[in-house]
């Protein structure tokens, strides 16, 4: 295994009453690199996401995590029991006795400062995001493990959450895998896209914005710090899954 | 004042320790009809201590541990939802009491059942208060020691998952405290009304309170109130002491909901 890789994982596959949801998965995290994982619903990813962080088991095959490391996780968008009475403040202290220092700076960094002593049931969407991404990054992470960051957040927030994310990657050196249900439009600084379909369709680097000057000409500035990535596959599937040749000839699954 | 309710009102001070700090995490983690079941069962328990004629309270931990655990393991590997479940081994658990007590009378054992559905605050005896407080001292400091952890799940179980909570164990651990206030409670306001106690001072606490550990306090503090205002009521009015206990303590709810901080 290189030594700089921190997560990956082999040959995955899981079950679950007798239907596949991974077969043969391969993927692998290295230091300061930030990987995509697209995908249909259904498709496995939070499955996938699960294994990895320690949180499912698989059918079979393995995952490899450095000796070192210590994983951040942001979960899909999610709601905090509104029957407990908790602020910010006591949210990010559940995990650890942090102290005041580290909290204001966490806070500060992922520009959500003012909200300290808020009640965590009245803060917004974004906000909770944000309050999430610091719980993850106040544990001094590696790796960032974020499900779905831009779900229900509009173009331009995206647009301001991919370039903090893209902050805290480069502040802080870690690894980054996002999951996103977002087939077209991914983080310009994703340095690897996998496209997840029960198995791995395809990876690759997102193509360049500026070689679609018809796409930058349509949606302008909103797109800065978006790209578009175009799927190169072999095969397509139909609505059940099932895989159709695209080329007529045998694609059996091996993926260029 | 009379022996009988300076030791009334501390068997109620003490239960409402217990039911305070617990009942928040019952309202949190949304498990009354857990609670129900529990209570429900501790009639089993009753009537099977006094078949063998051991203290009550005994016999209720006893029957609530195994309950729990029962519970617990039928939680992973069931096709029902868990309020079916729940029902089910409330009323399991309830006819098989009430059988097991009729066969005990009918063998000459002297039993109140009223006393056990409602409870006899003002009979508890010496013995029975150094056990409700012994019960108390052990739970309590089993409940600060998973304090932490209890939190955590109640907040959001996956992320206490990936922080290296051991989620099972806690609920769990929980669980069976929930089994020993039972036993503490039986003997205060019995069977039926328990579950009032654990419920409505912590969901009058929770419109005054900004952090976990203040809806704690302020729950304890309106279950002692609720246990004083219902001792005085039933003593001056002559009406029975538990029915009057949660009285007071919805009473209480009703009144802090009318005058809620920031609507």
């Amino acid at each position: 295994m290189e030594s700089n890789i921190l997560l990956a994982a082999e040959h995955l596959h899981l079950n679950r009453q007798g239907k596949t949801i991974l077969s043969d998965v391969n993927l692998s995290l290295r230091e300061s690199e930030i990987v995509t994982l697209i995908g249909p619903n259904g498709a496995g990813k939070t499955s996938l996401i699960r294994i990895l962080l320690g949180l499912g088991e698989a059918t079979d095959g393995r995952v490899y995590r450095r000796a070192d490391l210590s994983i951040g996780y942001v979960p899909q968008r999610t709601s905090i029991n509104s029957v407990l009475p908790l602020r910010v403040l006591d949210f990010l202290r559940l995990s650890a006795r942090y102290s005041l220092e580290e909290i204001t700076l966490v806070l500060k960094e992922v520009g959500v400062s003012h909200i300290l002593n808020s009640a965590i049931q009245t803060l917004s969407g974004g906000e909770l995001q944000r309050v999430l991404l610091a719980r993850a990054l106040l544990k001094k992470p590696n790796i960032l493990v974020l499900d779905e960051p831009a779900q229900g957040v509009d173009i331009i927030g995206q647009q301001a959450l991919y370039k903090l994310i893209t902050a805290i990657r480069d502040n802080h050196a870690c690894g980054i895998l996002m999951v996103s249900h977002d087939l077209h439009l991914v983080m310009a600084a994703t340095d690897q896209v996998v496209c997840l379909n029960t198995h791995v369709c395809c990876t690759g680097h997102p193509d360049h914005i500026s070689e679609h000057p018809e796409y930058l000409k349509l949606f302008g500035d909103a797109l800065d710090g978006m790209a578009v990535y175009s799927h190169h596959h072999d095969h397509e599937h139909k609505l059940n899954g099932a895989i159709v040749c695209t080329h007529h000839k045998e694609c059996g699954h091996h993926h260029g | 004042m009379d022996d009988f309710i300076i030791n009334a009102l501390l068997a109620g001070t003490g239960l409402a320790l217990l039911a305070g700090s617990l009942g928040c995490v019952v309202v949190w983690r949304r498990m009354a009809y857990f609670g129900d079941t529990l209570a429900h069962s501790a009639l089993l328990g009753v009537a099977l201590a006094v078949s063998i004629e051991m203290l009550p309270i005994f016999g209720v931990a006893i029957i609530g541990i195994v309950l729990a655990s029962l519970l617990f393991w039928l939680e992973h590997r069931q096709e029902l939802s868990n309020d079916t479940l729940l029902g089910i081994m409330s009323h399991s658990a309830l006819a098989l009491g009430l059988i097991v007590l009729s066969i005990a009378q009918n063998q000459g054992a002297n039993v109140d059942l009223m006393a056990y559905l409602f409870g006899d605050i003002l009979a508890v005896s010496r013995e029975e208060l150094l056990w409700i407080y012994a019960g108390a001292a052990l739970v309590l400091s089993l409940f600060a020691y998973l304090w932490r952890d209890l939190l955590s799940i109640s907040v959001h179980e996956e992320l206490a998952r990936t922080d290296g909570v051991s989620v099972g164990k806690t609920r769990f651990m929980f669980m069976l405290l929930l089994a020993l206030t039972i036993a503490v409670a039986i003997k205060v306001v019995g069977v039926l009304l328990i579950t009032a106690l654990l419920i409505i001072p912590a969901a009058s606490a929770r419109l005054y309170s900004r952090t976990p550990l203040q809806m704690v306090l302020l729950s304890i503090f309106f279950g002692i109130l609720s246990v004083v205002i219902g001792l005085i009521s039933s003593l001056h009015w002559d009406i029975p002491t538990a029915p009057a206990i949660v009285a007071a303590a919805s009473l209480l709810f009703f009144v802090s909901n009318l005058f809620q901080p920031r609507a």
